[in-house]
């Protein structure tokens, strides 16, 4: 995060106060960080044992948003967490997210910085590797991103696709959007909903995962498992379709289909 | 409907060990034992007598339907349904208990299930007095009849959250009290074991006004066992939902599903594995399993998942998909390399290996006569058509 442009200014691990790591002070808390460094964002690596108060930590010092990079965070702490940060007006980004970028600026999160680039499209993503993978293949087809961001590969997050659309309808920089989901939940089913009854100004690209995913098995991810028809790739993906928004049939589509070469899935 | 996030690999309890958790809650269950012979079921059956039901302790949903319920009136009758019980396999499950209970004299039976709601991120209450029948029918056919109450995530359920549900199911007086306290006591069980889904269905309303839980769930969130240590061991269990494989995979901490076909899958990441076997699909091959060694996975995953796939007889080539990030190439590399020295490599390989480190994973790889594809596209093709690299 330093190396691409980041100002991390000081860490938290109790216990390590008074030390440095590459040159950032570390301290024992977060209101003790605070005393001497301006902050106004958090990210959290905690383990998941200890991760619900460690976003309270962040959220009560007034950081705000606070990125969860921490997978496997047991679901009622989940919501607890969620609970606390919304009751507080905090943008939860996560849990189990590989963060934020906005390409060529600043990175709040672990994705790897060269498989992105500046530009004006705007990802949102349930997934981590996938999404190197497409920003990948965005940035070698010439096409660069405004903002990428993770929500999650947990049953609870903060920010959703709906939340994720808002923001990059209001943001100048974006032209159109990238969603990368998969099955489990209903966050495409809504994100489709928000975009027919919204009339949504901007174009809109999906890839959906796991189309050859049984029912009832989980896929790596904990919110990834398909409990009944909703749940799908198949509803998800006409869900979306119906909704106007193009879906690549595979991930190295996308780029051809946000440039109208390719025709978009049919169902 | 409210949706779950119920699956088939999380810890179940069987009933029997449910109820007795919610017993110790103050939950009303049927007066019963566990046995896991015919002659312990009829010796059961002569401390309890009248009509009993004998019934099979199975994770598999459908137990009924598949014959896994009986009845009896008499200890011989108790002890010959409880064999036919301890012979049968129960939609690849067999039983190695039974639970035997007093029958009970139903006036009706309710519906009631604390789920863990995704949409709306807490926990909800549905309940319906249509019980003992599947509740995504009633969901489907009468909406009406479907009770959803949502629990406040900081504060959980009050008791007059409790009261509400009870009222919407018909109940006043001294019995919506009751149902009330059994509602409370349900959720406090949801609370205690991080409980994904407490359900009772059928939840009986007896002859003399009281609530009995005839049948209960209880599925723990395998992410909160560092707080159950007692139930650790159950997550790694070998079931007939779990495949030798799957479990011999979850041993060596893998995220690990069996699927039908004879490619073996190994990637780093859930999306990317789950876009990896959409794609083998999609040109014609047949995956073998999901497998994701995680998105900062090392040589030792990557060794670990390869070993394990190509153990499996049905596997005829396997497939390694790496977008390094925080993994790097060349430790991927390393733990092929690794397998091949320690055990050697039993089936053909494509590898597609792109991001962090690439060339000095490739370099590795061929200096051991292996050759990598950049493009995730061109490596799904290959493997499809029965090729390798």
């Amino acid at each position: 995060m330093i190396e691409y442009g980041t100002r991390i200014v000081a860490g938290v691990t109790p216990g390590k106060g008074r030390t440095k790591i590459h040159d950032v002070p570390v301290f024992d808390t977060v209101n003790s960080a605070l005393e001497s460094h301006n902050a106004n964002a958090s990210i959290i690596f905690v383990p998941a044992q200890h991760a619900k108060e460690a976003v309270m930590e962040a959220v009560d010092a007034e950081l705000n948003p606070v990125v969860v990079i921490t997978e496997g965070i047991p679901a009622r702490d989940g919501m607890l967490l969620l609970a606390y940060a919304k009751e507080r007006n905090t943008t939860i980004v996560g849990p189990n997210t590989p963060g934020v970028i906005t390409p060529g600026e600043s990175k709040l999160g672990i994705m790897p910085g060269s498989s992105f680039a500046p530009g004006k499209v705007g990802l949102a993503s349930r997934s981590g590797t996938l999404t190197y993978e497409i920003s990948q293949s965005l940035t070698h087809s010439g096409i660069g991103q405004s903002t990428c961001l993770g929500i999650g590969g947990d049953p609870f997050t903060g920010l959703d696709f709906v939340e994720v659309l808002k923001m990059f309808r209001e943001d100048p920089l974006t032209e159109s959007v990238v969603l990368i989901g998969e099955i489990g939940g209903s966050a495409e089913e809504d994100a489709a909903k928000y975009v027919r009854d919204s009339a949504y100004p901007k174009p809109v690209v999906a890839y959906v995962a796991g189309r050859a995913a049984p029912p009832g098995k989980r896929m790596g991810h904990a919110g990834a498992i398909i409990t009944g028809s909703e749940a799908t790739a198949l509803a998800k993906i006409e869900s979306l379709s119906a909704a106007g928004v193009k879906v690549a049939e595979v991930p190295s589509d996308l780029p051809r289909l946000l440039q109208g070469q390719v025709p978009a899935l049919q169902h | 409907m409210a949706q779950t996030i119920e699956g088939s690999c999380r810890v179940k309890l069987f009933e029997y060990e449910a109820k007795s958790l919610a017993q110790n809650l103050g939950v009303l269950t049927p007066r019963g034992a566990v046995a896991s012979t015919s002659e312990e079921a009829r010796d059961i059956y002569k401390r309890i007598g009248g009509d009993v039901v004998i019934k099979a302790q199975v994770l598999v949903a459908g137990r009924g339907k598949a014959g896994g319920i009986k009845f009896a009136s008499k200890a011989d009758e108790t002890r010959d349904r409880a064999a036919e019980i301890l012979g049968m396999s129960i939609r690849g499950e067999k039983p190695r208990r039974i639970l035997i209970e007093q029958k009970l004299v139903t006036k009706k039976e309710l519906f009631v299930s604390i789920v863990q709601d995704r949409a709306s991120r807490c926990q909800t209450i549905l309940a319906s007095e249509q019980g003992g029948v599947d509740i995504e029918q009633v969901a489907k056919e009468t909406p009406e009849k479907l009770v959803q109450h949502k629990l406040d995530p900081v504060f959980g359920m009050r008791s007059y959250d409790a009261r509400d549900v009870a009222l919407k199911l018909g109940y006043q007086g001294q019995q919506l009290n009751m149902l009330a306290d059994i509602l409370s006591n349900l959720y406090r069980l949801s609370i205690v074991y991080d409980a994904e889904l407490v359900e009772s269905n059928p939840l009986v309303e007896n002859e003399d006004g009281k609530f009995t839980a005839a049948d209960l769930r209880l599925i723990i969130d395998d992410n909160s066992l560092f707080r159950h240590p007692e139930f650790q061991e159950r997550s790694k269990e070998v079931s007939a939902e779990v495949s030798p494989l799957e479990a011999k995979a979850r041993d060596r901490d893998l995220a690990f599903v069996e699927l039908e076909g004879d490619i073996g899958i190994i990637g780093n990441g859930a999306g990317l594995v789950m876009a990896t076997i959409d794609l083998v699909k999609k040109y014609g091959g047949s995956p073998a399993d999901f497998c994701d060694v995680g998105g900062g996975a090392n040589a030792d995953h990557v060794a670990a998942a390869l070993d394990v796939i190509q153990s499996s007889e049905k596997v005829k080539s396997v497939f390694i998909n790496i977008l390094a990030g925080i993994t790097r190439c060349d430790e991927v590399a390393k733990g092929i390399l690794e397998v091949k020295r320690v055990v050697g490599l039993k089936k053909p390989l494509v590898i597609r290996m792109s991001g962090t480190n690439q060339e000095e994973g490739k370099r590795i790889l061929s200096s051991a006569g292996l050759t990598t594809l950049d493009k995730m596209d061109d490596a799904a093709r290959l493997v499809a058509s029965g090729e390798s690299t």
